[in-house]
C-alpha cells in the first residue's frame, strides 16, 4: 500500500513531541500508518471511535481533564462530525486539533470520494474553522506547531487538511 | 416509578468526590436546582456526546470517578458510542441513562425506548461489563453505590417519570460552567 511511512512517521513524531496523548481514530487508508503507531506507543491512548462525532466529545472531555488529545479522521468523517464541532466544541471553545485526510482531491481514483472532496473546504470556511493544507513533508512540524499555537490561544477548533502528494506514494 | 430529580437527590451525596458530566436540558436544570457544585458540567447540546465526554474524561484522569448523566434520547442519538465505551472499558466511570422514554425537553415525543428498544439490554449487548434496569429509589440509590465501589464500568438505566422543571435556562453560564470545571479538575491534580 503506498501510504507514505516516511510523512506518517514525520506527524506522529510531531503530535508526539507536541504533547498529545490521546488520539481518537477511524480507520482510513491514508492513515493506516498514523493509527498503528499510535496503537504501538505505550505512552498513547488510541481510542478506535464506531463515529468519528464521538471523537469530538472525547477530546473535549480530555482538554477539560487537561490531556492533550488529536482526532484522525477522513473529510468525511469531518463531515459526519459537524453537530458535535459545532454544539460542543465551538460552544464550550474546545482547542480541538483535527488532522483531517483530504480524499477526494486531484488524482483521486475512487469515485465515492468525489463529492467530499469538493465541499470540505467549503464547510471549514463555512464553520469559521481555520485550516491549512499539508503537502509536503518541510512544511509538517512548522503547520502542526502554528496549529496548535492558534487552538489554544483562541480555544477553538482547528483543522490541517493532509494532502494526496504527502500521504500517497504512487507506485512509479 | 421515580422522578429523575429525586433519584439525582438520593446519589447528591455520593458525587461529591466524582467528575460529573450530565446531558442537557431537565437533567442539566434539575440537578442545578440540588445545588450546583464546581465538579459538574452539562453538557448544554451535542446530543449524545456526554457519554464521549465521560469518556474522554475517564481515560485522560483515570485516578477520578467519572459520572455521566446520560438520557434516553441522548443515548439513541450515540447507540456507537456505547461499543466504544464498552471497548475501552474505563473502570472509573459510571454511565447513568435516565430512561423517561420521551425527548421531554423538546415537547415530550415519545422514544424508541417507548415502543420496546432496551437500552440496558443494548448496552450489555455492546459489552459493558455492569449492567442493571432500577425503577425504584431504593434499587437506584443501592445500585449506584455498588458501581462507584465496583471498579468497573457500569451503566444503569434508571426508568424514570416524564416530568421535568418548568424551564432549562439557569443563570449558570455555559462558559462560566466550562472554565469552572476544568479549574477544578486542574485543582484536583495532584
Amino acid at each position: 500500500m503506498p501510504v507514505s511511512v516516511s510523512s506518517s512517521k514525520l506527524i506522529y513524531g510531531v503530535l508526539k513531541d507536541s504533547g498529545i496523548r490521546i488520539v481518537s481514530a477511524l480507520p482510513e487508508t491514508w492513515l493506516v500508518h498514523l493509527i498503528r503507531m499510535a496503537e504501538d506507543d505505550p505512552e498513547m491512548t488510541l481510542v478506535r471511535l464506531a463515529k468519528e462525532e464521538e471523537g469530538v466529545g472525547i477530546s473535549a472531555g480530555a482538554h477539560l481533564a487537561g490531556v492533550k488529545s488529536a482526532m484522525l479522521m477522513q473529510n468525511h468523517g469531518f463531515l459526519a462530525s459537524v453537530n458535535g464541532i459545532v454544539s460542543c466544541a465551538q460552544l464550550y471553545r474546545i482547542p480541538l486539533l483535527m488532522l483531517i485526510s483530504a480524499r477526494g482531491t486531484f488524482g483521486e481514483r475512487d469515485p465515492w470520494q468525489t463529492e467530499g472532496g469538493g465541499v470540505t473546504e467549503h464547510v471549514l470556511e463555512a464553520l469559521r474553522i481555520p485550516f491549512d493544507r499539508l503537502e509536503s513533508q518541510d512544511e509538517v512540524a512548522r503547520k502542526i506547531s502554528k496549529a496548535q499555537t492558534l487552538a489554544y490561544a483562541a480555544s477553538r477548533p482547528v483543522a490541517l487538511l493532509l494532502g494526496r502528494d504527502l500521504m500517497w506514494e504512487e507506485a512509479s | 416509578m421515580m422522578r429523575r430529580i429525586d433519584a439525582m437527590q438520593a446519589v447528591y451525596g455520593q458525587l461529591e468526590d466524582c467528575a460529573v458530566v450530565t446531558i442537557m436540558g431537565a437533567v442539566a436544570a434539575e440537578l442545578q436546582s440540588l445545588g450546583h457544585q464546581k465538579n459538574f458540567f452539562y453538557l448544554q447540546h451535542a446530543m449524545g456526546l456526554a457519554s464521549s465526554m465521560g469518556l474522554g474524561i475517564a481515560l485522560a484522569r483515570p485516578e477520578i470517578k467519572v459520572v455521566v448523566f446520560d438520557g434516553d434520547g441522548s443515548l439513541l442519538m450515540n447507540l456507537g458510542g456505547l461499543t466504544t465505551l464498552a471497548r475501552y472499558r474505563p473502570r472509573n466511570l459510571v454511565h447513568v441513562v435516565f430512561d423517561n422514554e420521551s425527548l421531554l425537553s423538546v415537547g415530550g415525543f415519545p422514544t424508541a425506548t417507548s415502543t420496546g428498544s432496551d437500552l440496558a439490554a443494548i448496552a450489555k449487548g455492546a459489552g459493558v461489563p455492569r449492567v442493571s434496569t432500577v425503577r425504584a429509589l431504593d434499587e437506584f440509590k443501592a445500585e449506584f453505590a455498588a458501581a462507584k465501589s465496583s471498579n468497573d464500568l457500569t451503566t444503569i438505566v434508571a426508568k424514570v417519570e416524564a416530568v421535568g422543571p418548568s424551564g432549562y435556562v439557569t443563570d449558570l453560564a455555559l462558559l462560566e460552567n466550562r472554565y469552572q470545571f476544568a479549574r477544578h479538575l486542574k485543582d484536583i491534580q495532584k
